[in-house]
């Protein structure tokens, strides 16, 4: 019997390996995806600073499209690990990153910095990126401390107090959407609350990459008590875990990681809740391996979906998330089906 | 030797008193099997034990040192808790449901020492899981799913052993073969083992000694033929209940519904 369970651990670190071949491949070859048509041949030689090509190429590719492609990396990857977390902790299926306030919260700041044309700036954020993760950030503090009930924070009102909140302000959003002076407010705004990497730049990527940083070395000191987390709070006590400060440390750690990402590729759906059930449904709940595996897909899955943008819709800017959601919902049906398994909870 | 003390514990829900000064002990080796009514605090009990929810008043002793002294992750090394009903997720196999109970020697990211790993097998095979191991949760029977949740608490290796319904939803051999084996362990490994148990049988089979819980209080302590008599049992659960000996020459009593009262 040792040897089945060999098995499946070979099984998952084989898969883990190829997915990440696969997000190499997909990134390299995402390079020479784009408006301007630089040949395959082309991309590859300058990346391997061999030939002559127009100086125009090189930026097109050094400061354009590469950081795009790592920037998608980072924000899929955020995205499904945050997703996985909160499906851990609110033993929910339906859970994504923002589930508690991160987009509702980000998108009311992004309206506010829209429509009162604000102007400032920090670490290559503009206005709208800096008042969406401030939004975000304000939005999740507020929400986990009106969930409060008594020193602890019941899953339950969290949730409530989530979708309160969210209500809230997505009201509001839609409020200064319509009452915008200009009708190119209203277009951004409706472009930023649908999800474009069309922003990246090397500036964003080092302002966010340390927040992210830090938020995955505290999910992944934790990976073994999220497994702990999916049983009730009871067992995860009575297993010794102190589940009120490890909840609010990883809560806190995934929400900035969620909010730092929103706030350079706005709202995109579908990648959070998607990508670990994907998961789940092939591997098994072992966040141990959940984790790093939903990271490496979720980072695939954006960097093909803004590819795929690039190469089939170029030079329009096709909102991020039409893509994900269309290609990816057929396909995790069709997972859902094939696996048969009883994921959903409860 | 007394692993666990339970002194003049009161505890109350929102003002609604559940617990009323209780006192008990359990030595290492013995089975103290807990019973009453429904709603008479059983399951509060040992949630209080299990420092989930802490007492109002009164003191609970875990080796001889007060619950509030140990932090949880050293608790969680020698107090194991079987929940009532305990959820598993599905997706779960076998061998990394019962890894969580080493949860509290794990060391950063949850990766198994070789002594993890032989503890997990030990607590399976005694749990008589170890051919499921690989088998994912949402694909087991009732029983197993339970033998896994007690292989689960062996693997904590603990001192004190929780039991809240342990039996509940089982068979009648695998409520036997469960018992069984949760004694076999408290007597070779010294486990001091506190189990709630409604089916008042069972109860009086399997326990060393025997607390009556009613609404809050202990009606009676002692051995089972002590403790299982029909006027204690009448005061505690109302009429109904017939108290006879067993064919078999032992003196632990067994309990019938009385028919003739309607």
């Amino acid at each position: 019997m040792l040897s089945v369970r060999v098995t499946l651990r070979r099984r998952r670190w084989l898969s883990l390996a190829v997915a990440v071949l696969l997000l190499l491949a997909v990134s390299l070859i995402a390079t020479s995806w784009g408006a301007a048509g630089i040949p395959a041949s082309a991309v590859a030689r300058i990346l391997l600073g061999q030939g002559e090509y127009p100086a125009t190429w090189q930026t097109i590719l050094f400061q354009i499209r590469i950081p795009r492609i790592i920037l998608g990396g980072i924000v899929g990857m955020t995205l499904a690990v945050a997703g996985a977390v909160y499906q851990a902790i609110f033993r929910n299926p339906l859970a994504d990153p923002y589930l508690l306030g991160v987009s509702s919260g980000a998108s009311f700041g992004a309206a506010l910095a829209i429509y009162f044309v604000w102007r400032f700036s920090w670490g290559g954020l503009n206005a709208v990126s800096l008042a969406a993760f401030g939004g975000a950030m304000l939005a999740t503090a507020a929400i986990y401390s009106l969930g409060r009930v008594g020193g602890k924070a019941p899953i339950t009102t969290l949730i409530l107090a989530g979708v309160a909140i969210g209500a809230l302000l997505s009201s509001a959003t839609t409020f200064f959407m319509f009452t915008a002076r200009e009708a190119f407010h209203t277009i951004n705004l409706l472009g930023w609350l649908m999800g474009s990497l069309a922003l990246a730049d090397w500036a964003r990527i080092k302002t966010i990459a340390p927040y992210v940083a830090i938020a995955f070395g505290v999910i992944a000191y934790y990976s073994h008590i999220l497994n702990v987390l999916q049983l009730d709070e009871e067992q995860a006590m009575a297993l010794g875990v102190e589940v009120e400060r490890v909840k609010l440390l990883i809560i806190a750690s995934a929400s900035l990681a969620t909010a730092a990402a929103v706030s350079v590729s706005g709202v995109i759906g579908f990648v959070g809740i998607i990508i670990p059930h994907m998961v789940r449904l092939i591997w098994g709940s072992d966040y141990r391996f959940l984790l790093p595996m939903s990271a490496i897909l979720g980072g695939l899955c954006l960097i093909l979906a803004d590819g795929l943008i690039r190469l089939l819709f170029a030079p329009r800017e096709l909102p991020i998330g039409v893509v994900t959601a269309f290609l990816g919902a057929p396909f995790f049906l069709y997972l859902l089906r094939r696996y048969k398994k009883e994921v959903f909870y409860f | 030797m007394v692993l666990l003390e339970v002194k003049d514990v009161h505890f109350s829900y929102d003002g609604k008193p559940v617990l009323k000064g209780v006192s008990l002990q359990v030595s290492g080796g013995e089975i103290l099997g807990l019973i009453g009514p429904n709603g008479a605090g059983k399951s509060t009990l040992i949630k209080l034990i299990a420092g989930i929810l802490a007492p109002q008043e009164g003191a609970i002793e875990i080796l001889g040192r007060p619950l509030k002294s140990w932090r949880r992750q050293d608790l969680a090394k020698v107090v194991a808790l079987v929940p009532q009903g305990a959820y598993i997720p599905p997706t779960f196999t076998v061998w990394e449901s019962v890894l969580l109970g080493r949860t509290p020697y794990l060391h950063f990211p949850g990766i198994a020492s070789k002594k993890d790993i032989e503890a997990v097998q030990r607590a399976m095979e005694w749990a008589e899981v170890g051919h499921l191991q690989d088998k994912f949760v949402g694909e087991l029977s009732g029983g197993e799913r339970q033998r896994v949740i007690l292989a689960r608490a062996l693997a904590q290796e603990p001192k004190v052993l929780l039991l809240d319904e342990p039996t509940a939803h089982l068979d009648i051999h695998h409520q036997v073969s469960t018992l069984k084996l949760i004694q076999g362990l408290a007597r070779a490994e010294g486990l001091a083992v506190l189990a709630v148990l409604h089916d008042l049988n069972l109860a009086s089979s399997f326990s060393d000694r025997i607390a009556l819980l009613v609404e809050g209080k202990v009606l009676a302590q002692g051995s089972p033929e002590e403790v299982i008599v029909a006027d204690r049992l009448h005061r505690a659960y109302g009429s109904g209940i017939l108290v006879m000996s067993r064919p078999d020459n032992s003196t632990r009593p067994i309990v019938l519904p009385d028919l003739r009262i309607s």
